[in-house]
């Protein structure tokens, strides 16, 4: 399945008796009742790891294009009404910012490890506290309390699976919490931020901006407040849009499915 | 601005120093000035971080489709998002960078994390722990440098020898899958020979911080193209390096006006 469709329910499962395994696209699970479907006896896989690059590549765009102003400037660059360029325009720096890692699992990783290159000073936090060697590889520090993390940082990234634990984990509190020139962004699930927190803070510039790949609904109703702010970016839940990375991904549930059917262990089984 | 021009250097006898805040000086006639006795001083360090920065956006932007993806996502008309609307990948793509200096190899330092294949050209050779230190390959001749990359970063001065360094020629030996990033100056492209590569698809995209001139004419044939970025260079841009441009160019007229030596003379 790609995209959540078809919705994996009681009224599927039934119509389909012999159905032995669903194979989903991404890492991500929340979509899918594994209750529902091991009552049914219907495995499911997922197609992590594969997905790490791509993800922290974006990451990285929409932090760059956000702190940069990339898209309004694109915007005045082709504008019919533009006559110069105004010298006093800018944005902020990535180089030497600090950003907070929510979420420190493949993706957070491979984010932490772009960051060090622009010599962005990584706080992270993390159910588990990642050894001392992947520690000190990205210069990441361990942030025990999320607050620590985000009353330090300039960017603060979610990169966390959506599970109860994480389900609005940043709201009106959190946001609160971060400084007021710092920038959220989002590459996980849309549910893992308050919206209607998040529209007021962007509105009241209880933070300076915004960059989502994800919102919740996916597209956001077209007369959403979120849409309207010129303080954010918003992109179509694009992470792993590229050739490569949605072959491996397909090669991959193929696979699974393949085992599925045999009945031999499924590589990326989610239990 | 303002001009320097010999009315103004006539204007101005005890004037001493020119301090340039930015590193390129091809705006200015370096010939004129020293015959006035006027020293030329840039800000090679300041710059650094921020452009090479924006090189790194703008080839993330360009590959991820994000300004149209952000279109898309804001949309009155969308209703849904297509699976199969796609970019190309930079993790582990071949960046080839036209220009190693300070500019250039901060770029590498950055495309290294994202696993890139590194090829440059430059007049001279970088030493070996340079070239080591980011994985970066030599090429003498920028020919197989084009035939090669994925991305072209144009990270040079703009000089004789750069003014329209890329042409129909350089644009028909990338892949057609390539795209051309300039944070250079405008006219170190051929930009009828590029408006006409992008519309015949004889490379993928562009995206360009710089233009000849800045802004272009509203009608011109790169605006209308829908495998473009511009960005209203924007290269130093923020907050931070417009700061580290002033402490750099007083530091060094002063150094000018008091006889020490000069940090970056042109």
């Amino acid at each position: 399945m790609w995209y959540h469709k078809p919705v994996v329910n009681e009224e599927l499962l039934q119509s389909l008796p012999n159905l032995k395994i669903v194979a989903s696209s991404g890492v991500g699970i929340d979509h899918l009742d594994l209750k529902l479907l091991s009552g049914y006896g219907v495995k499911a896989s997922n197609t992590p790891f594969i997905v790490s690059s791509d993800t922290a590549d974006l990451a990285m765009a929409l932090m760059l294009a956000s702190s940069r102003r990339l898209v309004e400037g694109y915007q005045m660059a082709v504008s019919p009404d533009t006559e110069y360029f105004p010298a006093d325009w800018l944005g902020d720096a990535v180089s030497g910012a600090t950003l907070g890692i929510i979420g420190m699992g493949s993706i957070g990783y491979k984010v932490a490890e772009r960051a060090k290159a622009f010599e962005m000073k990584i706080l992270y936090h993390n159910r588990n506290r990642r050894n001392k060697e992947e520690e000190s590889a990205v210069g990441a520090v361990y942030c025990e309390k999320i607050h620590h993390l985000l009353q330090q940082s300039d960017f603060v990234l979610l990169s966390v699976n959506l599970m109860p634990a994480t389900h609005k984990l940043i709201g009106k509190r959190e946001l609160e919490l971060m400084k007021p020139t710092a920038t959220l962004i989002n590459v996980s699930r849309g549910l893992v931020v308050d919206q209607d927190a998040l529209v007021e803070a962007l509105q009241n510039k209880v933070i300076k901006a915004a960059a989502l790949d994800v919102t919740y609904p996916e597209p956001l109703p077209r007369d959403h407040p979120l849409l309207k702010l010129k303080n954010v970016i918003i992109t179509p839940h694009m992470g792993t849009a590229t050739k490569k990375t949605r072959l491996l991904m397909m090669e991959n549930m193929i696979k699974s499915i393949q085992a599925g059917l045999m009945g031999l262990p499924i590589p990326h089984e989610v239990l | 601005r303002p001009t320097i021009d010999r009315k103004l250097l006539e204007s101005l006898p005890n004037l001493k120093v020119i301090g340039n805040s930015g590193v390129g000086v091809d705006h200015l006639d370096l010939k004129m000035i020293a015959n006035f006795g006027v020293k030329v001083t840039n800000t090679p360090h300041a710059v650094a971080d921020s452009t090479a920065d924006i090189g790194m956006a703008l080839m993330l932007a360009s590959a991820r489709r994000l300004v149209e993806g952000c279109q898309i996502a804001v949309s009155p008309d969308t209703k849904y998002f297509a699976v199969d609307w796609l970019g190309v990948e930079v993790t582990r793509s071949t960046l080839g960078i036209i220009g190693m200096g300070n500019i250039g190899y901060k770029v590498a330092q950055r495309a290294r994390a994202f696993h890139m294949r590194i090829l440059y050209h430059n007049r001279k050779q970088r030493r070996k722990e340079e070239e080591e230190a980011v994985g970066a390959h030599y090429c003498e001749k920028i020919e197989d440098l084009l035939q090669q990359s994925d991305f072209v970063m144009l990270v040079v001065n703009l000089t004789p020898e750069t003014h329209k360094l890329i042409g129909k020629k350089e644009l028909g030996l990338m892949k057609p899958t390539a795209t051309l990033i300039n944070i250079s100056r405008g006219a170190v492209i051929d930009q009828d020979a590029l408006a006409e590569a992008l519309q015949n698809k004889v490379v993928r995209a562009a995206a360009l911080d710089v233009t000849y001139p800045e802004p272009l004419p509203r009608d011109h044939p790169l605006l209308k193209l829908n495998n473009i970025i511009i960005t209203p260079h924007i290269g130093t841009a923020t907050v931070q390096a417009l700061r580290m441009m002033a402490e750099e160019a007083i530091a060094n007229m002063l150094a000018v006006l008091n006889g020490q030596p000069i940090p970056s003379e042109v």
